[in-house]
């Protein structure tokens, strides 16, 4: 009987010491892609310490599941996650594998950011993969819209709060800020667009649905011939048709997809192609939320100036 | 609703004409003025009933522009990355998801041969979370005659102390390839150190339980893995004849990344378990163990920037199988090492050399060759060539042309790393 309580103590001492010592503690986020994790941390500042798992400048649609991402889920808070199916490939591993029972399916620490944005494309009447890799819950890509950002923004901050109440006085001011400095940012943007309304615009993937709804483009075609089908001969032949019928002068390309076909594409119609990122992180220019569309907001209207000499 | 109005317009009328006649009988100012207003007022009336239906016909017109929305909203609440059910009825229904597999062989093999054609396996998972606690996986195989459960468990993901526990029929965690379902295999058959010290295509898959925690460190992601199963394994693996010849597996994973594009995955095995090798008329007379080590190592290069398009997964795995039996214990080993390479976003191409002794007799050693050449659709299928080259130990050299198509329909599956 002794040596059974001194087990139970051996066992009960070990299980506390993995518990966290200090529930008050900085807040462990960790955010799928970099977009997320920019968003997270304007408002959540030094009171988080916050990660991502995607690369900015990598396909968010295959990310291997590595186990050193396990490592990173393991001690995790929170997990906020785009949603829409982005991550199915990977993600339902990583929680799996996790051990963590904050950022499990439901629990607290696990925000989908997509619930309350504003999500396009989504498919009405039949969903077949005959359309390629299609999400049936809508064009995952909806951060590329500023208000959507807000939206993401408020949603992190309400979680923030739901963990740490005591720190509300700290967010706040911070999320305030943050759409403030959105807002002003955004009547920039629309601004510099405005006169470029309607301006038609090829893409590679289905990744500037939201961006170009909100800053007035017109999507007219895609290289993919479907979302994750590689381009094919006969499909790329057909766009150049239609981009030199409709006086296509832009192709925007995600920084991991292979330039090839965009570049044929651009010295048959006289597009220009750019390499044009989707995502925090996905070069250089970008390294935070704001600067993504500064960044692309200002690679457009100098393609678009450039190839209408207006 | 349309039909409403003429309807209405009838009542009104029909009320309005018989006070008309009366009052006609004795026209009196005062009464054609009484009836002037009560005309008003009941056009009025009429007209306001008029405008409040048109009113209602415009909301439900503009509601039917806006149905979109509400699906939108219904949607929602169904986005979580374990299912895409976007139907409230079946929301708890567990992802169903089926893969096909469909094996060719041409050329000869007179020690082993396969079947010119055969649907190799169809291969139907059911996943869900069961409640707070519990997720449950189900691996049901098909083959052209007959079903297996290929895994069927219950794992526990958030449990205190970092331990991931499982419970039920699983793959065991004996070295890697052994871990792997045949349709993320980079080849259409399995390795033959497999076929030879592990019991044949479906390896250690047992039941029993399993718990792996991780070890923490500051270098690098440790796992530990302790396995208990019932004893029977493979076509001639393990045999348990009494409630005690458990099997137990025992595995150590080590993992780096040495940059973002590239790391390095080890692991160390071991395995004991009861052998079938004294078991006359279904009397186990021997007792007899087979005791099993393995080492396996996993290379990875994949830049991050370019992902989609390039990788290269170099692999090794190590098996030394002491087996007791009648004759004495035979100590058997095997290994195979093999490389695959994607040159394009839907292209690989990979070589794998065998070279394994056999586990009831170790002086038989066969050897094996192999080239591939895989080419994917979509994410969804797979066509495969393989051109094999055995050497049995004891019979002719086998030439052979396999091919392969894999595809798969239902809930997008997760892709093991």
């Amino acid at each position: 009987m002794k040596t059974f309580i001194g087990v139970l103590t051996v066992v009960a001492v070990l299980l506390g010491v993995s518990m966290p010592v200090n529930a008050q503690s900085k807040l462990n986020v960790i955010a799928t892609t970099e977009d997320l994790a920019s968003i997270a941390s304007e408002v959540g500042g030094d009171h988080i310490v916050i990660d991502s798992i995607a690369k900015g400048y990598q396909d968010p649609h295959f990310v291997e599941a590595k186990p050193s991402f396990f490592l990173k889920l393991q001690k995790a808070d929170i997990l906020i996650l785009v949603g829409r199916e982005l991550e199915i490939g990977w993600l339902p591993i990583l929680i799996n594998q996790s051990r963590n029972k904050n950022i499990q399916v439901g629990a607290d620490g696990y925000l989908d950011a997509s619930l309350q944005a504003q999500i396009l494309d989504v498919p009405t009447g039949q969903v077949t993969r005959a359309e390629g890799d299609v999400h049936p819950l809508g064009n995952p890509h909806y951060w590329m819209d500023p208000e959507n950002g807000k939206i993401i923004a408020k949603e992190i901050f309400d979680r923030l709060v739901k963990l740490r109440p005591n720190d509300r006085a700290y967010f706040e001011p911070r999320l305030n800020d943050f759409v403030s400095r959105v807002n002003a940012a955004e009547k920039r943007w629309l601004a510099a667009m405005a006169p470029y309304k309607g301006t038609k615009v090829v893409s590679f993937h289905r990744s500037f649905s939201n961006f170009a709804e909100r800053f007035g483009l017109n999507i007219v075609g895609y290289v993919e011939p479907k979302p994750g089908i590689p381009p094919t001969p006969q499909h790329t032949l057909d766009l150049i048709n239609q981009m030199k019928k409709d006086n296509v002068k832009i192709v925007m390309v995600e920084p991991y997809f292979d330039v090839k076909t965009p570049n044929a594409i651009g010295r048959d119609t006289g597009a220009e192609v750019l390499i044009m990122p989707p995502s925090v992180g996905g070069t250089k220019d970008v390294p935070d939320y704001i600067k993504l569309f500064d960044n692309d907001i200002n690679m457009l209207v100098t393609a678009i100036r450039k190839t209408t000499g207006k | 609703m349309r039909t409403q109005l003429p309807v209405m317009a009838f009542f009104v009328l029909f009320s309005l004409s018989p006070s008309l006649f009366a009052q006609a009988a004795a026209p009196q100012a005062a009464d054609l003025n009484a009836i002037r207003t009560q005309i008003e007022t009941l056009r009025a009336d009429y007209d306001k009933k008029l405008q409040d239906l048109q009113k209602q016909l415009d909301d439900v017109q503009a509601q039917l522009n806006r149905a979109p929305a509400p699906a939108e909203a219904a949607a929602a609440p169904s986005t979580a990355v374990s299912g895409g059910s976007v139907s409230s009825a079946k929301v708890f229904n567990p992802d169903i998801s089926v893969i096909g597999d469909f094996l060719g062989a041409a050329g000869s093999n007179k020690v082993n041969p396969g079947p010119t054609m055969e649907m190799h396996e169809s291969e139907v998972a059911f996943q869900a979370t069961v409640d707070p606690y519990a997720k449950a996986d189900f691996f049901i195989s098909f083959g052209e005659e007959g079903v297996n459960l290929e895994e069927g468990y219950l794992t526990f993901p958030a449990i205190p102390g970092g331990l991931l526990v499982k419970v039920g029929k699983m793959r065991a965690a004996f070295g890697k390839v052994n871990t792997l379902h045949n349709h993320v295999l980079p080849w259409t058959d399995r390795p033959l150190v497999t076929g030879n010290l592990l019991g044949g295509e479906d390896g250690i898959d047992d039941t029993g339980f399993s718990v792996a925690r991780l070890i923490s460190n500051p270098f690098l992601f440790l796992e530990a893995t302790a396995q208990a199963f019932r004893g029977d394994s493979g076509d001639n693996l393990f045999k348990s004849s009494s409630r005690g010849d458990l099997t137990y597996v025992g595995h150590l994973r080590g993992y780096k990344d040495i940059t973002d594009d590239t790391n390095l995955d080890l692991g160390f095995s071991i395995s004991r378990g009861h052998n079938a090798s004294g078991i006359v008329n279904d009397v186990d007379i021997g007792r007899f163990t087979t005791r099993l080590y393995g080492g396996d190592a996993t290379i990875r290069w994949k830049p991050l920037k370019r992902s989609i398009y390039h990788s290269f997964v170099g692999r090794s795995e190590f098996i030394w199988s002491k087996r007791a039996q009648p004759g004495g214990e035979q100590n058997a080993k095997g290994y195979f090492a093999s490389g695959d390479f994607q040159f394009a976003r839907r292209w690989y191409t990979g070589v794998r050399y065998d070279r394994t002794g056999r586990a009831d007799d170790a002086l038989r050693i066969d050897r094996g060759q192999s080239v591939t050449l895989s080419y994917f659709p979509s994410e969804f299928s797979q066509i495969r060539a393989q051109y094999r080259r055995t050497n049995y130990a004891d019979g002719p050299t086998a030439n052979e042309l396999l091919f392969q198509f894999q595809f798969s329909i239902g809930a997008h599956g997760a892709h093991p790393f």
